[in-house]
């Protein structure tokens, strides 16, 4: 279980993270979204101790990362595909991380063979591409069979193959009643990955809520119509407290009343309706609403 | 340890159970990725070759210059050591070592590896006292093979001229002790540089300019400006290179043998403690 609370980075004027609090629970995958420079990745690196919070604290499993003095076998993280020597082998990398914190070698040829790299392990991680990068880092996040783990935008550079296999990998820890917190910019991404979100903007919680939750408090829904006279039933749906819009090819984008209560007006005003659909929001539209409103919000304060 | 309640995942591996926290796992760590980067073997296998070869020159050139019986023997005495191990030689041993030290830490950092490091191993003082640790041990290994081969070869050439040493001469015992010191001093130095510096070129530049240049600027004529060079790992090597200062200028601060010890012995130390004072205190 990783617990934030309060957190807060500073850096000199600018604030990165912003008292922010929320809890990622075991069992599940929790998806980390906001825009970029949202402050995700500063989030991870304060509960991974590399950098020291301004405020707040940020523990795993009851303590603060950095009072461990080994890591792997508690977390497992994987922040950048490119934090590592492009001059050494993939086996070497590994072999030399294993070491430090007693991990069997044998453990090596496991996770090499679990993230797919058995046969480009002996050679120099700088002939790789992001992909292999990438699951060469999820390798060494697995090494020490970890509780919890934490990946930053695990998803870049892979194949469609590679991001069904990271989906299902990280479904799988989760559902081994590990904690696993995967950030990315991008809700598409986590649609089919998590089934928690904990959503920030500017350094601060928008959300911290199930998939579903999200789904219902941030998707609003809209009515398209398109009628013989829009511009009466505009007047007719406007004095009935209706937000109008116009929409293409003459149509409208009604909020506020449902299809049927639409539907009754026109009846009422004897108005001939053509067509009458309702259109939820998708998620990706509810996130960027969400972040939208939180960079608006901002924007207006003194720095 | 206290068990963390809401955690239920099960090891299905066959990792084990955590053992203690030993600094040996940290030094075997290490040690892997010093050797498994192959640029390590190679610049202190070719460096060494040229510190030998460059040494070996000097000897022949005295052997074939010198008559035997001319010179008064304190005087062949300091020739025949100092051709095992000239002062190319400490220069090339200076720059190579210094540099080595100071990629063992930039590497980390240059590559964003350091961050990879510190999760795996969040105890950041053992991280980099186990990196400074493996260092000493290869740049001592390093130097003990230079110095030591160079001498036992150099003075094989000299064998004939009556004037080579042999190992158990206090004055040859010294000489190669403050050569094969040398290197891990230089490396320490270059380390420490490393983890403030961080970036390749500025390091690497930096080591050269305060090994190399920077004893430049100050003399022995002066108490402060001796104290000074004295406090320099190339002047102390010069100074423990010199059996005694009968045949060099008289100048008004000579350094002394225990002086130049104490300023080995100091910049080893110095360093390692800058290098894990940065580390420790800063963001990654």
């Amino acid at each position: 279980m990783i617990e934030v609370t309060e957190l807060t980075k500073r850096f000199g004027r600018t604030t990165a993270v912003d008292r922010l609090t929320f809890t990622v629970r075991p069992g599940h995958v929790t998806g980390f979204l906001g825009p970029n420079g949202a402050g995700k990745s500063t989030t991870l690196r304060l509960i991974l101790g590399l950098n020291d919070p301004t405020g707040g604290t940020a523990t795993v499993d009851g303590r603060p990362f950095r009072a461990r003095s080994r890591g792997l076998r508690d977390v497992g993280a994987l922040l950048d595909a490119g934090d590592v020597h492009g001059g050494r082998s993939g086996a070497a990398h590994l072999r030399a991380l294993a070491r430090s914190n007693a991990i069997p070698a044998a453990r090596v040829e496991e996770v090499l063979h679990e993230v797919g790299l058995t046969k480009a392990a002996g050679r120099r991680i700088r002939g790789y591409s992001l992909g292999m990068r990438q699951r060469l880092g999820i390798a060494g996040a697995l090494l020490g069979d970890p509780p919890v783990l934490l990946f930053d935008e695990p998803l870049n550079g892979l194949d469609p193959e590679g991001v069904l296999w990271v989906r299902g990998l990280f479904r799988r820890l989760a559902a081994e009643g590990r904690t696993v917190f995967v950030s990315s910019h991008m809700m598409a991404e986590m649609e089919h990955t998590a089934d928690r979100l904990v959503v920030v903007g500017r350094g601060r919680l928008i959300a911290d809520e199930s998939l579903t939750e999200f789904a219902a408090r941030a998707g609003h829904t809209d009515v398209t119509v398109r009628a013989a006279e829009p511009d009466r039933l505009a007047a007719v749906l406007t004095a009935a407290g209706a937000t109008v819009r116009p929409g293409p090819d003459g149509a409208l984008a009604v909020t506020g009343p449902d299809a049927t209560r639409i539907g009754e007006l026109a009846l009422e005003h004897r108005l001939l309706l053509n067509s009458l659909t309702t259109r939820t929001a998708s998620l990706e539209e509810a996130f960027m609403e969400l972040t939208a409103d939180s960079v608006e919000y901002l924007a207006g304060e003194p720095r | 340890m206290t068990t963390p309640t809401l955690t239920t995942a099960t090891p299905s591996t066959g990792i084990g159970a955590a053992p203690r926290t030993r600094l040996r796992d940290l030094l075997a760590a290490e040690w892997i990725k010093l050797w498994s980067l192959r640029s390590t073997a190679w610049v202190l296998g070719l460096s060494a070759l040229f510190v030998i070869a460059a040494n070996l020159k000097s000897a022949r050139y005295t052997y074939d210059h010198y008559t035997v019986g001319e010179g008064d023997p304190t005087t062949m005495l300091q020739v025949a050591l100092g051709d095992s191990f000239t002062v190319i030689a400490a220069d090339v041993v200076m720059i190579v070592a210094g540099s080595v030290g100071a990629l063992a830490v930039v590497g980390e950092y240059a590559s964003g590896l350091i961050r990879t490091t510190l999760v795996a191993v969040p105890d950041r003082r053992a991280v980099i006292t186990a990196k400074a640790c493996v260092l000493t041990v290869v740049m001592l290994g390093y130097g003990v093979l230079t110095a030591g081969v160079s001498f036992v070869a150099c003075q094989a050439v000299l064998a004939d001229t009556h004037i080579g040493l042999s190992l158990a001469h206090p004055a040859a015992l010294r000489f190669v002790a403050a050569a094969a010191l040398f290197a891990p001093v230089c490396a320490l130095a270059g380390f420490a540089l490393g983890a403030l510096i961080r970036h390749t070129a500025g390091a690497v530049v930096s080591t050269v300019l305060v090994l190399f240049f920077l004893p430049a600027f100050f003399n022995e004529r002066y108490r402060w400006s001796a104290d000074l060079l004295h406090a320099m790992p190339l002047q102390a090597w010069r100074r423990l290179s010199q059996v005694d200062l009968t045949h060099t200028l008289p100048v008004a601060h000579p350094a002394t043998v225990a002086g130049s010890w104490a300023t080995y012995a100091a910049w080893a130390l110095a360093s390692v403690a800058v290098a894990v004072a940065v580390v420790h205190r800063r963001d990654h």
